[in-house]
This record gives structure tokens, C-alpha cells and sequence, in this order.
């Protein structure tokens, strides 16, 4: 599995992955033609679908769209049987594992909140902060002064400052939310895939995290998948309705909600 | 600095190394300068048996090592143990030279009896004791790296990875049974008379191995220490509760695997190194399956993910087994048995869970 990239590493030595990145195009993700198939039902069909640098993207669809899936193969967690995915010009996810692909600058909140229960918050941020991530720099990494700064910031940002030194298995479900968003701020990555972010979540909650999720537009690319049209709306520039496993309807909210096919498909539910 | 960081929270650690410092220098004292007749003295039967009782002690911290905090339940941990013995082992023979039954100031005494002319190449070098000693770090060290390569880059885990464990000993111990092996077959290495000069049956050599024993256990528990207390020591949790989760936030979970593993096998090399010097004997036997899970028992009654709990157990199991032994040889098995079952169900933590000392993490 040794990536096309990784393999041309060394004429580029000390240039990590991230660096090799070219997005000289303005897009930074394209899923051209992707086919999954589970046990021959299409979880995803020929969809194609792309993400433009520092955009805000909303995707809906019903259950079992095919949203998640389509985030699984760009994570790596699932490979499609037909199609490409490349990060950049020049980065082609298909080839990399997921650590890589994390380490190319894609990070991911999951649809169900996943932290790690046994460590503290502070130290489920530390895991995930952007660095070094091989196994002896990991044995003797030191937190420098920058690095606890960034730490508590973002303790600010998801307001779980008061929680720090708590296990994160004792956090309530909208704080495994805010905790698991946390951590992707702190791998810094360029292109954040956020799965139903605000599941759980209170009305003041929802607002805090549309105001975070609309302050990461510009430096970072954002695709957030989502069932509550209210949050999509109060975020949403372009949006894409998944539907079967491929693109039903892509534009402004407006635009996708009068769309005829696309009240069908939800009037249809 | 990095010692004292090491054992800060760690109350069982500092109690438990503060008792093995005390231990090993008053024991020595009470064998070596305390008349036999003395109510004080300690026998070296008993020297000798600690001592034992602490390389198992070492043996269990490397388990927890990979199983209490990477999630790894090793039943093959007992194949580092013996390969690390058989190291020290091929020294001792070849330390006997002419003092064989056969007198040939080469070949140990089996291979003169197969008819063996000359000493297999695998023997050369371990007429060193510095060679001896590396190799028993290294070759368990690349065993454990070549066969956690394979089997953490195929992604095999839980139930499946103990079982291929179980396979490696298996293996193992019927590959040193057979006599082409070169290493004694049935009958194991044994007879040994010096060690760097050092005459194995006296006093004074007893008590430097317990006393070795003793500074390996308490090097190799720090060492264990430091990485559970490092960043990789917490990466290595998340991958035992979230070993997915962590490839997404970018750690390459083979790699951390096989770095611990290999690592942890090291330790395992070393114990039975300092093991087979004060039975007399290595022999296929300690590559038993029984063994590794018997070991893997000692660190559930001391309590996972603890280190200090798996000495604790360690020495409370095999103190018991030495005892118990004595009175019923027979029933060992089934009071094993019984100790692991009633410890799963009364004490899910082991003892260092029900000790009032804070869990270490
Ligand atoms: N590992 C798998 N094995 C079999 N079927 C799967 C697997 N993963 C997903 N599916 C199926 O693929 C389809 C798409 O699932 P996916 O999780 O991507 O939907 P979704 O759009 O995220 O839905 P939801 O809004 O409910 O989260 C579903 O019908 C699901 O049952
Ligand atoms: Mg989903």
C-alpha cells in the first residue's frame, strides 16, 4: 500500500506530506466517480463531489444516504471500488492509510462522539495536536510553552476549560461533541470533515458551534453533515443533498430546498 | 529528572521499590555475614529463590506492559523468557570447556554424544559473556519485531493475535525438542559451572545474581514507567480503547505496537537471561503455552495496567505455587484455576485495584 506519494518522498526529503500538497487549483478535494458496495447494495453510486479551498460545505440527506460512507473513503476507513479520490493535484487518498491521510491534513469528528474515555480531556487534546507523530519523537515529546497555550485556547473555544482534568468517559454526550471537535482544531488540519456536530446538543449549544464552524471558513475547509436544517441553514453557503449513494441536488439552501427532486425525497420519507 | 517524573502519582512503585532496595541489601548481608546457626540467617535455597521470583517479577512487567496499557494480551510471552535463556545457557556450556564428561574443550557434551565433529555456527561467539548478553536482548527483541510486524500491519488483534501467540511458543518449544536443533533438545542445557569466572554454586555468586536480579527488576520497571508516563505511553491507551480512533488523529498504531512489543520481549530476554544462571537448567519445557498463560495470570491477580501490581502478583502467585506445590503437587493447575476465576469475579482490578493507593495512569 505504499502510496505513489510516499514512494516520490525521497526525492523531496524533509518535505512532509502536507507540503507536497498542491492546490494551485482552488480545489482541494475531489471524489470523482466513487462506487461502494456492501454485500452488492451501493452504499455509494458514481458519486462525484468536490470541495473548494477555505469553503463551508453542508451536505444532507436522508438515512443511509451514503453520507457517512462517503466520509469513510475519504478517511481511508473504507476503500471504493471504483473511482478516485485525490487531496490536492497531487494527492491521491486511495494509496494512503488513514494515519497518512490524517497526516496530509484531513481530520474527522465521527458521527458517534469517539474520544478516549480513560485519558483526561487536556490529554485527549495533547493526542491529537498537530506534530511529529512517529513512534521516538512520540517517547520523548515535551509540551513546549506555545504548544499549552494553544491547548488551553482551544479548552476556551469548546468551553470545557473547567473540565480539563477530568476523564473524558465522564463527560455528558454534547461535551464528547464539543471534545471531539476540539481535537480537530488541535490537529489543525486544512480539510475538517464533520459529522452531525450538533446531535445531542442544546439550542445555545447548536449556536456556539455554528458561530465555531463558521470562523474556520477560509483557513480551513469545512464539510459538515447534518440532519437539523434549522443548524444548516444558520451556516450553510452551498449545500449538497446526498440521495442513493450519488449527488441528488448541489446550490444555495434556498435554491436546494425548492428543488422539486429534492422535496420529493424528503416528503417521500 | 526523568526518574522522579517517572514515579510521581506512582505510590505503589515508590513502596515497592523502597521494599526491593531494602530486600537486597539486607538479604545478601543475612546469608553472606550471618552465621548458619544464627535465628538471622537466610539460606541460599532462599537467596536463590527470590531471586528466581524476581525475574519472574520483570517477566510480568513486561506483560503488562503490552497487555495492561497497549491492550495486547501476549500468551507467548514465556517464548522471549526462554529464548533469552537459552542465550545465557549457550554461554554457560561453553564456559564448562573441557570440564565435560567427555573432556572436549569445544563441544558441549550432547553434541559430543550425537556425534556431532564441530560446534554449529549459531554457537560461535557465545564463548562472550558480552555477546551472550546481547543476544539475549536481541534475538527476542527481533522475534517480537518480525512477528509484530507481520501481525499488526495484517491488523490481527484480540482473541486472534493471543492465539497466534500461543502458536509461536508452541512452535517454538517443539523446534528446541528435537536434537538437529543444536540446543540440547529434551535434556536443555544444563551442569554449569561458571559464570564470568564466577563459581554458580557459591554463596557469593548466588547472592550477586539475586542482587542482579533485583537492580534488572527495578531498571526494567522505571524503564516501563517512563514510557506509560510519556506521550507515547498515552497514545499507546488510546490504541487499547480506541485503536481506530487513533490512526484518524494520525498515529501509525502498527508501529507503536511493534516499538512496545519488541521492547517489552526485550525484557522478557533479560529475565530469563538472569533466570536460567540460578535454576541450572533451561530446557524446551519453559517454552510451554502453560507457561505464558500461567504468567499472564500472575499480572490479572496483581492488577492490569499497573506494572507495580504485576510484581505484586508476580511473587504472591509463585510464593503460593512454592508452597502449595509442596503440600498437594498434583492440584497446582486447578488452584491456578480457581485463582484466576475468583480474581476475574471478586477482584476484576487484582490486588493493586483494591489496595487504597490511587491507579496509576
Ligand atoms: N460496513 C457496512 N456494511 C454494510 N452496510 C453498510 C456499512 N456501512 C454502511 N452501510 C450501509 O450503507 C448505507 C449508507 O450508510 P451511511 O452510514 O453512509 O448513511 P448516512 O447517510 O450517513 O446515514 P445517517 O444519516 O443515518 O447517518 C446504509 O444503508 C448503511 O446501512
Ligand atoms: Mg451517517
Amino acid at each position: 500500500m505504499g502510496g505513489q506519494v510516499e514512494r516520490w518522498q525521497y526525492l523531496n526529503p524533509g518535505k512532509t506530506l502536507a507540503e507536497t500538497l498542491d492546490i494551485s487549483h482552488t480545489t482541494l478535494l475531489y471524489v470523482e466517480g466513487v462506487t461502494v458496495s456492501f454485500d452488492g447494495f451501493r452504499a455509494l453510486n458514481d458519486l462525484s463531489f468536490y470541495v473548494d479551498v477555505g469553503e463551508l460545505r453542508c451536505v444532507i440527506g436522508p438515512n443511509g444516504a451514503g453520507k457517512t460512507t462517503m466520509m469513510d473513503v475519504i478517511t481511508g476507513k473504507t476503500r471504493p471500488d471504483a473511482g478516485y479520490v485525490f487531496f490536492g493535484q497531487s494527492i491521491n487518498l486511495l494509496e494512503l492509510d488513514e494515519p497518512r491521510i490524517a497526516q496530509a491534513g484531513i481530520g474527522r469528528k465521527f458521527q458517534k462522539p469517539t474520544v478516549f474515555e480513560q485519558h483526561q480531556v487536556y490529554e485527549n487534546l495533547e493526542l491529537a495536536m498537530a506534530g511529529d507523530k512517529r513512534v521516538w519523537p512520540t517517547l520523548t515529546a515535551r509540551l513546549s510553552g506555545a504548544q499549552r497555550d494553544r491547548i488551553d485556547e482551544v479548552l476556551g473555544i469548546i468551553g470545557l476549560r473547567d473540565h480539563a482534568w477530568r476523564p473524558a468517559g465522564a463527560l455528558s454526550h454534547g461535551q464528547k461533541q464539543w471534545l471531539e471537535i476540539g481535537m480537530l482544531l488541535m490537529q489543525d488540519p486544512l480539510l475538517l470533515l464533520v459529522d452531525e456536530p450538533v446531535a445531542g446538543m442544546t439550542h445555545q449549544e447548536m449556536d456556539r458551534t455554528a458561530e465555531l464552524l463558521l470562523s474556520l471558513e477560509g483557513k480551513h475547509s469545512v464539510v459538515v453533515v447534518e440532519h437539523d436544517m434549522d443548524f444548516v441553514r444558520s451556516i450553510a453557503k452551498r449545500v449538497t443533498v446526498l440521495h442513493q449513494g450519488s449527488v441528488l441536488a448541489e446550490g444555495s439552501m434556498d435554491e436546494v430546498q425548492h428543488d422539486p427532486r429534492v422535496v420529493e425525497v424528503y416528503l417521500g420519507e | 529528572m526523568g526518574i522522579v517524573k517517572a514515579l510521581k502519582g506512582d505510590t505503589g512503585g515508590q513502596v515497592m521499590l523502597a521494599v526491593l532496595l531494602v530486600v537486597t541489601l539486607v538479604v545478601p548481608v543475612l546469608n553472606l555475614a550471618v552465621p548458619e546457626t544464627s535465628f538471622w540467617h537466610v539460606s541460599t535455597y532462599t537467596v536463590t529463590l527470590l531471586g528466581k521470583y524476581l525475574t519472574y517479577a520483570l517477566l510480568a512487567v513486561a506483560v503488562d506492559l503490552v497487555w495492561g496499557y497497549l491492550g495486547i494480551l501476549s500468551l507467548g510471552h514465556g517464548a522471549f523468557f526462554a529464548l533469552g535463556g537459552y542465550a545465557m545457557g549457550m554461554y554457560l556450556m561453553r564456559q564448562i570447556g573441557d570440564r565435560g564428561v567427555y573432556g572436549d574443550p569445544l563441544l558441549p557434551d550432547f553434541m559430543v554424544f550425537l556425534n556431532w565433529k564441530e560446534l554449529p555456527w549459531f554457537w560461535n561467539g557465545f564463548d562472550m559473556f558480552w555477546f551472550a548478553a546481547l543476544m539475549a536482548i536481541l534475538v527476542p527483541g527481533v522475534l517480537a519485531y518480525v512477528f509484530g510486524y507481520l501481525a499488526f500491519r495484517s491488523r490481527v488483534t484480540g482473541v486472534y493475535l493471543s492465539i497466534i501467540t500461543q502458536a509461536l511458543t508452541y512452535a517454538l518449544m517443539l523446534a528446541f525438542f528435537r536434537n538437529e536443533m543444536g540446543f540440547g533438545g529434551n535434556n536443555g542445557l544444563t551442569d554449569f559451572k561458571e559464570l564470568l569466572g564466577f563459581d554458580l554454586q557459591s554463596d557469593g555468586t548466588r547472592a550477586g545474581l539475586f542482587i542482579a536480579s533485583a537492580a534488572a527488576l527495578a531498571l526494567g520497571y522505571l524503564a516501563c514507567r517512563m514510557i506509560v508516563t510519556s506521550r507515547l505511553g498515552r497514545v499507546a491507551v488510546a490504541i487499547r480503547d480506541a485503536e481506530s480512533r487513533t490512526r484518524f488523529i494520525g498515529y501509525r498504531v502498527e508501529r507503536v505496537k511493534v516499538a512496545i512489543f519488541a521492547f517489552s520481549a526485550m525484557l522478557a530476554g533479560v529475565a530469563g537471561a538472569l533466570y536460567v544462571p540460578q535454576v541450572g537448567i533451561i530446557n524446551p519445557g519453559e517454552f510451554s503455552p502453560l507457561n505464558s498463560i500461567e504468567l499472564v495470570i500472575w499480572v490479572a491477580v496483581g492488577g492490569r495496567a499497573t506494572l507495580y501490581g504485576a510484581v505484586v502478583g508476580a511473587l504472591m502467585v509463585n510464593y503460593g505455587k512454592s508452597t502449595f506445590t509442596a503440600m498437594f503437587p498434583e492440584a497446582w493447575l486447578f488452584a491456578l484455576g480457581a485463582l484466576f476465576v475468583l480474581v476475574t469475579l471478586l477482584l476484576p482490578r487484582g490486588i493493586a485495584g483494591w489496595l487504597p493507593a490511587r491507579r496509576a495512569g
